[in-house]
C-alpha cells in the first residue's frame, strides 16, 4: 500500500453505481438532485485525481492508460456540468407537471447509473466488458429518452431501442470474431479478451478474420455514434428526451461509441496484413458530414436541428481519425473535446429556452437576444462556435482538420469543406431567426442555471485563442498513440 | 466419436438456420412464435451440446437460460400481451413471401461465402458454427426489416440474439458467454415489458404523411 489508499478508479466506478442505489430510494427531488450533483462532482475529483495519482496496472478487466484518460476526465466533466443544469431544469419540469416525483427518481437513478456505464466502458480493458458496458448504457437511455410518455418519446425511445440493440448486436459478433482470432495465438479464457494482451501479440492474427470483425464492430458501434446511414435513431431520442439526457448523449455518449471503435482501430492499425481501417471510417464519416449539413436546412424543431449536427460532427471526428497520422489525430481529438464542451452548452441553452416558451418549433422562437439576453447570446455564441467560426475552439480544430486533408488528400478535402459549409450556412439561417428580430413566443422570466453553459463556453474561447503548451503536448502524445 | 459429436453439432445449427428461414414466412403472430420456441429450444440443445463436447459446465447455464427464459416464458409472456392487447393475428409483410425467401438464401450463401473463407485456418466444428450463425443473425436481420408490426420485430431481433448466442458458445473457452446471455436476457425482458407498457400494437409508420409530420415535429 503507498500513503494514497485512495484509489481513482474504484471511485470512478463506485460513486457513480452506489449513488444510483441510493437515488432510487430517496423519493425528495431537492435532496436528490443535490445528491445527483455532488455525486458527479466527486466522481469528476476522481477522474482529475488520475493526473497526480499513479495510475493503477491494467488488470485482466480495467484499464487506465493515456488514450482514455481524456475521455474519463471529459465525462465526468461534461456528467458533472449536466447534473447542474439538470437541477435547474427538473424543476421547472416538476412545476409544470410534465414529470412526476416518481419519474424523477427514476430518472436521477438512471442518471447515475449511465454515468456508471460510460465510465465502465471507458476503463474496460476487455473487449467483452466494453460491450457489456456500452448495452447497459443503451439501456438506460433509452428508457430516459421515453419518460415524458408522449406518443413521440415512446415512438423515439422504440425506434432508439431496435437500432441500438442490432447495433450492439453487430457489434457483439464483432468482438466474438475478434476473440475467434486471438485464440490461436493467446490461448483461450480471459486473456484472449483482454485489449492490453491482444494488442501485444496482434500482429501474428489472422487478418481476414480481423478485416470481417472490424466491419461487424464499425457498424455495430458506429450505430451508436450516429455515423450516417445507421444514424435514423439519433435525432428522435435527441428531440424528445429531456434536456440534460440529449445533451450527455450528444456530448458523451457518442464519444463513448467513437472510443470502442477506436480501440478497435488501434488493434488493426497493429497488423501489418490487415485492411487499414481508416478508409471505411474517412467514408462513413464524409457521409455523415455531407447528409447532416443537408438535412439542417429542413429542420423546424430546434433540439432535432442540434441533434443533426452532432451528427455532422461525428462525421467530422470519425473523418480525422480515419486520416490518421500525427496532426489529424490531433485535430479529431481537439474537436471531440470541443464539441462535447459546445454542443452541451448549447443543449443546455436549448433546454431553457424551450421551457420558456413552451415549445420547441424554431418557428414559435425568435427575438431571444432581446427577451432573454443571456440565453440568446449564450446560443448565439454556441452556434457561431458549432459552426466553425473563429476565435472559438472548434474553428481550430475544424481548421487543422481542412488543412491536413488538403495536404494529404485534397480530393477528400473538397466534399468535406463543401458538407461544412453547407451546414454552416443551415445554422446561421436559424441563428438569425432564433436569437434576433421580433421577440415571439412567451417572454416570462426564466430561472436558468447560467454557470454550466457559460463554463463551457468559456472553455471553447479559451481554447480558440490559446491551448496550453502542456495539454498540446499531451494530445500530441495521444494523437502518436493512434497511429 | 468425434465425427458423431460433428455430426450432431452440424444437425443442431442446421436446424436453427432452417428454422430461421421458417420464421421469415410465417403469417400468423401465434404461428411465429411458436416457431420461436421451437428456435430457442434447438438453440438450447446445441448449446448443451457444446457444453457437452468442449467439457464446459458453465455453457449448461447459458443452455439453461435459453431454455427456461427463451423457449417458455418469453412466448409464454408474449401470447398473453398478444390476447391482452388485441393485437392483430395477422402479420403485415413489408414484401412478399418469395422475394423475402430469395432474399434469404442470398444472406447465407453470402455467410457462408464470408465466413468460410476467412476462418480457413480455425478448426471445422467452429468455422462452420461462426458460418451458420453468421447466417442467423443475418435471417433475424431479413424478419426485422421485413415485418411493420412490433410484435414479430421483437421476434426477429430475439432469432437474430439466438444466432449470437450460438456465435459465442461456438467460439471453444470464450469468456463472458454466460454473463452475455444474461446481459442480452435482460435487454430482451426490457423490449417485452417495453411492449406491453407502451401498448405497441403497431409499428409505428405509417402510410399517412400528415401523422408522420406530427412525430417528427416538422408541421409548420
Amino acid at each position: 500500500m503507498n500513503a494514497f489508499s485512495f484509489n481513482p478508479v474504484a471511485g470512478i466506478l463506485l460513486i457513480p453505481i452506489s449513488a444510483s442505489a441510493l437515488l432510487a430510494l430517496f423519493p425528495n427531488y431537492r435532496l436528490t438532485a443535490r445528491l445527483n450533483l455532488s455525486a458527479s462532482f466527486l466522481t469528476l475529483a476522481s477522474a482529475v485525481s488520475l493526473f497526480f495519482i499513479d495510475r493503477p496496472m491494467p488488470s485482466e478487466y480495467l484499464l487506465v492508460d493515456d488514450l482514455n484518460i481524456v475521455f474519463i476526465v471529459l465525462n465526468t466533466f461534461v456528467g458533472f456540468t449536466t447534473s447542474v443544469f439538470s437541477a435547474s431544469y427538473i424543476a421547472h419540469e416538476l412545476e409544470t407537471g410534465r414529470l412526476t416525483p416518481a419519474y424523477l427518481r427514476f430518472y436521477h437513478a438512471m442518471y447515475q447509473l449511465l454515468m456508471f456505464g460510460m465510465n465502465l466502458a471507458l476503463m474496460s480493458n476487455n473487449i467483452g466488458l466494453m460491450w457489456v458496458a456500452i448495452e447497459l448504457s443503451t439501456l438506460t437511455t433509452v428508457l430516459m429518452v421515453g419518460i415524458y410518455r408522449t406518443h413521440e418519446a415512446l415512438e423515439a425511445a422504440w425506434k432508439y431501442f431496435i437500432l441500438g440493440s442490432v447495433g450492439v448486436a453487430l457489434a457483439l459478433f464483432g468482438t466474438i470474431l475478434v476473440y475467434m482470432a486471438a485464440r490461436p495465438i493467446v490461448g483461450e479464457g480471459v486473456d484472449a479478451m483482454v485489449w492490453t494482451v491482444l494488442i501485444e501479440s496482434v500482429s501474428a492474427f489472422d487478418p481476414a478474420l480481423l478485416n470481417v470483425a472490424f466491419v461487424f464492430l464499425l457498424l455495430g458501434y458506429g450505430t451508436k455514434v450516429g455515423l450516417a446511414p445507421l444514424h435514423a435513431w439519433l435525432p428522435d431520442a435527441h428531440a424528445e428526451g429531456p434536456t440534460p439526457i440529449s445533451a450527455v448523449l450528444s456530448g458523451l455518449l457518442l464519444n463513448v461509441a467513437l472510443y470502442a471503435v477506436l480501440r478497435f482501430k488501434i488493434l488493426l492499425a497493429a497488423n501489418p496484413e490487415a485492411i487499414a481501417p481508416g478508409p471505411l471510417m474517412v467514408t462513413m464519416g464524409l457521409t455523415s458530414v455531407v447528409f447532416a449539413a443537408f438535412m439542417l436546412y429542413r429542420r423546424r424543431d430546434i433540439k432535432r436541428m442540434f441533434a443533426y449536427s452532432s451528427i455532422e460532427h461525428m462525421g467530422i471526428i470519425s473523418f480525422a481519425f480515419g486520416m490518421g497520422g500525427p496532426l489529424a489525430n490531433f485535430a479529431g481529438l481537439l474537436h471531440m473535446v470541443m464539441h462535447s464542451l459546445t454542443k452541451s452548452a448549447i443543449f443546455f441553452t436549448v433546454g431553457h429556452i424551450s421551457q420558456v416558451k413552451g415549445t420547441q418549433k424554431i418557428a414559435d422562437i425568435g427575438g431571444l437576444t432581446e427577451t432573454h439576453p443571456w440565453l440568446g447570446w449564450s446560443l448565439v455564441v454556441g452556434v457561431v462556435a458549432i459552426a466553425g467560426l473563429p476565435p472559438l475552439g472548434i474553428f481550430m480544430s475544424e481548421f487543422l482538420v481542412v488543412s491536413s486533408t488538403f495536404a494529404r488528400e485534397p480530393l477528400l478535402a473538397i466534399p468535406l469543406v463543401f458538407g461544412l459549409l453547407v451546414a454552416f450556412g443551415a445554422l446561421l439561417l436559424r441563428l438569425n431567426g432564433l436569437a434576433f428580430g421580433e421577440p415571439r413566443g412567451s417572454v416570462a422570466p426564466t430561472q436558468a442555471s447560467y454557470a454550466p453553459m457559460l463554463a463551457h463556453l468559456a472553455l471553447v474561447l479559451a481554447a480558440g485563442i490559446y491551448l496550453p503548451p502542456p495539454l498540446v503536448a499531451w494530445f500530441q502524445h495521444i494523437a502518436g498513440l493512434l497511429g | 466419436m468425434p465425427s458423431l459429436s460433428f455430426d450432431i453439432a452440424h444437425l443442431l445449427a442446421g436446424g436453427l438456420v432452417l428454422l430461421s428461414f421458417v420464421l421469415l414466412y410465417q403469417d400468423r403472430l401465434y404461428a411465429l412464435l411458436n416457431t420461436f420456441a421451437l428456435h430457442a429450444l434447438v438453440l438450447a440443445l446445441s448449446v448443451a451440446w457444446q457444453a457437452y463436447v468442449q467439457e464446459a459446465p458453465h455453457l449448461y447455464v447459458t443452455a439453461a437460460i435459453a431454455l427456461v427464459f427463451k423457449a417458455i416464458v418469453i412466448p409464454v409472456a408474449l401470447h398473453r400481451i398478444i390476447r391482452r392487447l388485441g393485437i392483430h393475428r395477422e402479420i403485415e409483410t413489408v414484401v412478399g413471401v418469395g422475394p423475402t425467401m430469395l432474399a434469404g438464401i442470398g444472406l447465407v450463401a453470402l455467410s457462408m461465402v464470408v465466413m468460410l473463407r476467412v476462418t480457413a485456418g480455425a478448426d471445422p466444428l467452429a468455422r462452420e458454427d461462426l458460418a451458420f450463425a453468421l447466417s442467423v443473425v443475418l435471417l433475424g436481420l431479413l424478419v426485422m426489416v421485413t415485418r411493420r408490426n412490433a410484435v414479430s420485430q421483437v421476434i426477429g431481433f430475439m432469432s437474430l440474439e439466438n444466432g449470437l448466442v450460438f456465435a459465442a458458445t461456438g467460439a471453444k473457452g470464450m469468456p463472458l458467454v454466460v454473463e452475455i446471455s444474461v446481459a442480452f436476457s435482460i435487454l430482451i425482458a426490457f423490449i417485452v415489458i417495453g411492449v406491453f407498457l407502451f401498448r405497441i400494437r403497431e409499428r409505428f409508420d405509417t402510410v399517412d404523411i400528415h401523422a408522420l409530420d406530427r412525430f417528427r415535429g416538422e408541421r409548420q
